[in-house]
């Protein structure tokens, strides 16, 4: 069974990589297995600057999901590049490093720090935390300022980009169109949703930041119909993610027209979710009549 | 090195009111030091659940967990029986120092379900011939636990909230009432509790165990940082660099 598949700057051994945020900057998991079974890695978000984050508590399981309000908490884009880069060259496996910000500045300044690493092969422009005060999900739901910030990233970057979505918007395929006129290389999609739970003895949200971002099974059919709507519209490149957890629901983001998938929460309960996902993509694809990965990319359209 | 196992029960019993004693067999139990915690999955749960270690028997290659149903996935945990699997995480977190340290005589501060991890450390320390006394409160007389093995290790006082055993109050009357002479104290509750101890002990040498909600429970999500006293802009781990900290290391919310 063959399972690569190629989107630009990234020949990819099998479709499935580690989702950013949840698998902080692979140390902690390449105690569990080796990380060069896996397709692709994305890292944790890196900003200018060192961050704190949000207060705890930060996350909060729901009914098939859970959510988040990190902060994008990193140490700073330099400190990434020479401290925890480093560690995943000896993997046999490309890095996805995730770029955020509050302004167009700091998105550009990120940028420019990575071009002098040589640790990675493409980035993934984040758009779309809904958790921090300023930038994150203002960019990615006002399609001119996705726009911009695309535009500009796009000519600061050496390396090919992904532009994560949102799913907090009304049209998808606007924002979509929008980054793909700006440049963007690929899409990344789906970010989490922003939603709420409340802790009934105490009468008051259980997420300190009281907003947090939702993902896990319960949005996989927003993410399924969000890439499904993209793919109608735009031949663009998309790496699709939300809620997976088997090799099923890989091939479901596959029909829908993504031609690589991510896993995010599903790391939390099962620290081998991403191998024994990839363990069983050949068996699971020949059951439903497929030869290869490329062959399933965008079948689920009527 | 921390692994995912597939555990089998090899028994389950309540031994407080709504508290469970859980005996599991894994090759991995003699490795499990005081502080160290495990990370449960339970069928139709997203997130694992962090539970401390209880005890170890290096011979029968088991280890213990106590818990209490405190929502829907320790009451889940309630219902498994002996010879039924558990997915386990295991071994998460740091560890009392005990080895690195000079101790005569120790004190512990436990508070409800932070007790569980204290009597792990406590046998370890009496077998290591420090003197031991325990400071255990409890909400009320039904939830005491462990109340005899605490004793067989040294001198043990118990608060209940409610005053229906022991002495009505906290766990710092009982530390005024005594004054204990001690090297050092290790602490484990509610952060209300550890706040109230490390602020009462304070110049003390001391460690103290925290508690907070979880993602990974292996150190790549960030879900469960606190902040260091030494500069509030930087954290720690709980579930990584924890969840056994210095006591004037990290602030307490
Ligand atoms: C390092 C550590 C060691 C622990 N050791 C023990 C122990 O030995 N015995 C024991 O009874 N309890 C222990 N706890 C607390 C135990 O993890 C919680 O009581 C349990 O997670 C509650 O789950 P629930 O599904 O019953 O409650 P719910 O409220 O339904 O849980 C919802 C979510 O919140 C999380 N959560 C709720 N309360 C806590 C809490 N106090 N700490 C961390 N996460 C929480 C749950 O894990 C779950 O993700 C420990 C916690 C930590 C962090
Ligand atoms: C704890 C946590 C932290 C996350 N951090 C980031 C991040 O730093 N950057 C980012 O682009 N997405 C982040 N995400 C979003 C995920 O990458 C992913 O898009 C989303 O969780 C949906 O996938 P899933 O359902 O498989 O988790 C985070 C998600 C979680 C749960
Ligand atoms: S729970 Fe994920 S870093 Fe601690």
């Amino acid at each position: 069974m063959n399972l690569t598949t190629r989107l630009p700057g990234l020949m990819l051994k099998n479709p499935v990589m580690p989702a950013s945020g949840c698998f902080g900057f692979g140390k902690e998991y390449s105690q569990f297995y080796d990380l060069s079974e896996l397709g692709a890695i994305i890292v944790k978000a890196a900003t200018g600057e060192a961050r704190f984050g949000n207060p705890t508590p930060r996350v909060a399981e729901t009914s098939s999901g859970m959510l988040n309000a990190i902060g994008l908490q990193n140490p700073g884009v330099e400190k990434i590049i020479e401290e925890e880069l480093p560690f995943l060259r000896s993997y046999d496996t490309p890095v996805i490093a995730n770029v955020a910000g509050s302004t167009v500045e700091e998105y550009v300044k990120v940028t420019k720090a990575l071009n002098h690493s040589k640790d990675i092969a493409a980035l993934e422009l984040n758009i779309s935390c809904p958790n921090v005060k300023e930038g994150g999900v203002q960019f990615g739901t006002d399609p001119s300022l996705a726009k911009e910030v695309t535009y500009q990233v796009k000519e600061a970057s050496d390396y090919p980009v992904y532009v994560k979505l949102s799913p907090n918007v009304s049209n998808i395929v606007e924002m979509a169109k929008e980054v793909a006129d700006a440049g963007a290389d690929g899409l990344s999609m789906i970010n989490t949703l922003t939603g709420m739970q409340i802790n009934l003895k105490q009468r008051k949200p259980i997420i300190a930041n009281q907003t947090g971002g939702l993902s896990g099974p319960a949005i996989k059919p927003i993410a399924i119909r969000m890439i499904y709507e993209v793919r109608q519209a735009l031949d663009i490149p998309i790496i699709g993610m939300g809620g997976i957890i088997t090799a099923e629901d890989v091939l479901e983001f596959l029909l829908a027209g993504a031609n690589a998938v991510a896993v995010g929460t599903a790391n939390f309960q099962n620290p081998l979710a991403c191998p024994e996902i990839i363990n069983d993509l050949p068996s699971m694809l020949k059951q439903y009549g497929f030869y290869s990965v490329e062959d399933a990319i965008g079948k689920g359209h009527v | 090195m921390i692994t995912k196992q597939l555990l089998k029960i090899n028994s389950h019993m309540q031994i407080a009111e709504d508290t469970f004693e859980v005996v599991v067999q894994s090759p991995l139990a003699k490795e499990l030091k005081p502080g160290q915690f495990v990370h449960i999955a339970l069928p139709n749960h997203m997130l694992r659940r962090p539970v401390s270690i209880a005890g170890v028997d290096t011979q029968a290659e088991t280890f213990t967990i106590i818990f209490k149903i405190f929502g829907e996935g320790t009451r889940e945990l309630s219902k498994y029986q002996a010879g039924d699997t558990l997915d386990v995480i295991l071994p998460c977190g740091t560890y009392y120092p005990i080895d690195q340290l000079e101790i005569d005589q120790a004190l512990i501060v436990g508070g409800g379900i932070g007790v569980p991890p204290l009597y792990y450390l406590a046998k370890t320390l009496k077998e290591n011939g420090v003197k031991v006394t325990s400071v255990l409160g409890f909400q009320s007389k039904d939830q005491i636990f462990y109340e005899e093995k605490f004793q067989v290790l040294g001198d043990t006082y118990i608060a209940t909230n409610d005053g229906s055993y022991g002495t009505k109050g906290f766990v710092t009357d009982i530390i005024d009432e005594i004054n204990p002479t001690f090297d050092y104290f290790f602490s484990c509750g509610p952060t209300p509790m550890l706040k109230a101890v490390s602020h009462q002990l304070e110049g003390y040498n001391g460690y103290i165990s925290l508690e907070e909600r979880m993602g990974c429970g292996v150190g790549t999500c960030y879900a469960c940082v606190v902040p260091l006293k030494q500069d509030p802009k930087q954290s720690k781990k709980i579930c990584k660099d924890g969840p056994v900290f210095s006591a004037n290391e990290v602030i307490l919310s």
